[in-house]
């Protein structure tokens, strides 16, 4: 099994995921726009989910794709009705202080790293405790290739009925709150707007943006 | 062959978030969005060969569903201002969009 080439060839495509992700995010900070950036937030979700599946956490980028490029899309773009198209432009001075949490941040995490295990070490903790009884059991148990299976829907699957409960909990808590349709929340105002436009001289609420 | 596939639908994801960066308009971005889903479901099919793994594909297979329910949101949001599209037209005033 030649090992070295296809290593090299996976780590210049997670390098490219990475980059992509990078120029992404750098985007989504720069535009004013509301739609593009979620738009943008869409696509970051997409690779980011690639970038799960290339790193194995097959899982992770599932429910990546589901939840950051399905679902909290559409929320995204419900919510934004309720405020306008464009951001306002912040000034320079008052991004120092978000701009210094975010580097302070992201040296804890990269000093975090240094402890971390490398991948496929033998002495890790994962690989040490009981985690090495289910690689071994899992099979024999229920027959599924992939041990995260067995694990997340046989031996923790109450627990997971749980998770499953809660995330369908807040699905319809959002719903609630958002409104799909004629008597949601952005509904109403809007035809809040439309009744106080009918004393102001002209509506620009409605056409902003189809024709464009 | 299927690595010089996958560098080139990699290219081909950075050219359409050039356009999903710079697109002046709504669609432009709709349509970079779009298409950057499907060139996920490409690398992904790729990216399961090319690590020995074609079980990947049924991923790749989810991946587009999920990308088409996303796509008709955002249209079905631009045509309508709502995911619900209602039954019975409201008065002369609304909806004409």
């Amino acid at each position: 099994m030649a090992m070295s080439e296809p290593d090299i060839g996976l780590a210049l495509v997670n390098i490219v995921l990475l980059g992509l992700l990078f120029v992404v995010a750098i985007a989504i900070a720069r535009l004013r726009s509301l739609f593009a950036i979620v738009m943008l937030s869409g696509i970051y979700s997409l690779v980011s989910a690639v970038w799960y599946v290339a790193v194995d956490a097959v899982d992770v980028g599932f429910t990546e794709a589901a939840v950051g490029a399905g679902m909290s899309t559409a929320v995204l773009l419900g919510a934004m009705l309720l405020t306008s198209r464009t951001a306002k432009p912040e000034k320079s001075l008052r991004q120092l202080g978000p701009l210094l949490v975010c580097i302070a941040t992201g040296i804890m995490l990269i000093y975090a790293t240094v402890d971390l295990p490398a991948v496929g070490d033998p002495n890790s903790p994962a690989n040490t405790g009981v985690g090495l009884t289910y690689l071994r059991v899992a099979w024999y148990d229920t027959g599924i290739e992939n041990v995260v299976t067995p694990v997340l829907g046989s031996y923790r699957g109450f627990d997971t009925l749980g998770e499953t409960t809660v995330v369908f909990v807040a699905g319809i808590a959002v719903a609630l709150l958002l409104g799909f349709g004629e008597r949601s929340l952005a509904e109403t105002i809007r035809n809040e707007d439309k009744n106080l436009s009918k004393n102001a001289p002209k509506s620009d609420a409605e056409d902003e943006e189809s024709d464009s | 062959m299927t690595a010089a596939a996958l560098i080139a639908v990699l290219f081909g994801m950075l050219l359409l978030l050039i356009r999903a960066i710079a697109g002046p308009t709504l669609y432009d971005r709709v349509l970079a969005v779009n298409s950057f889903g499907t060139k996920t479901v490409l690398a992904l099919g790729l990216l399961g060969f090319v690590m020995g793994r074609p079980q990947f594909l049924d991923i790749a297979i989810l991946y587009a569903l999920i990308n088409f329910v996303a796509t008709i949101a955002i249209l079905k949001f631009f045509r309508y201002r709502s995911f619900q599209v209602p039954l019975v037209r409201r008065g002369q005033g609304g909806g004409n969009g």
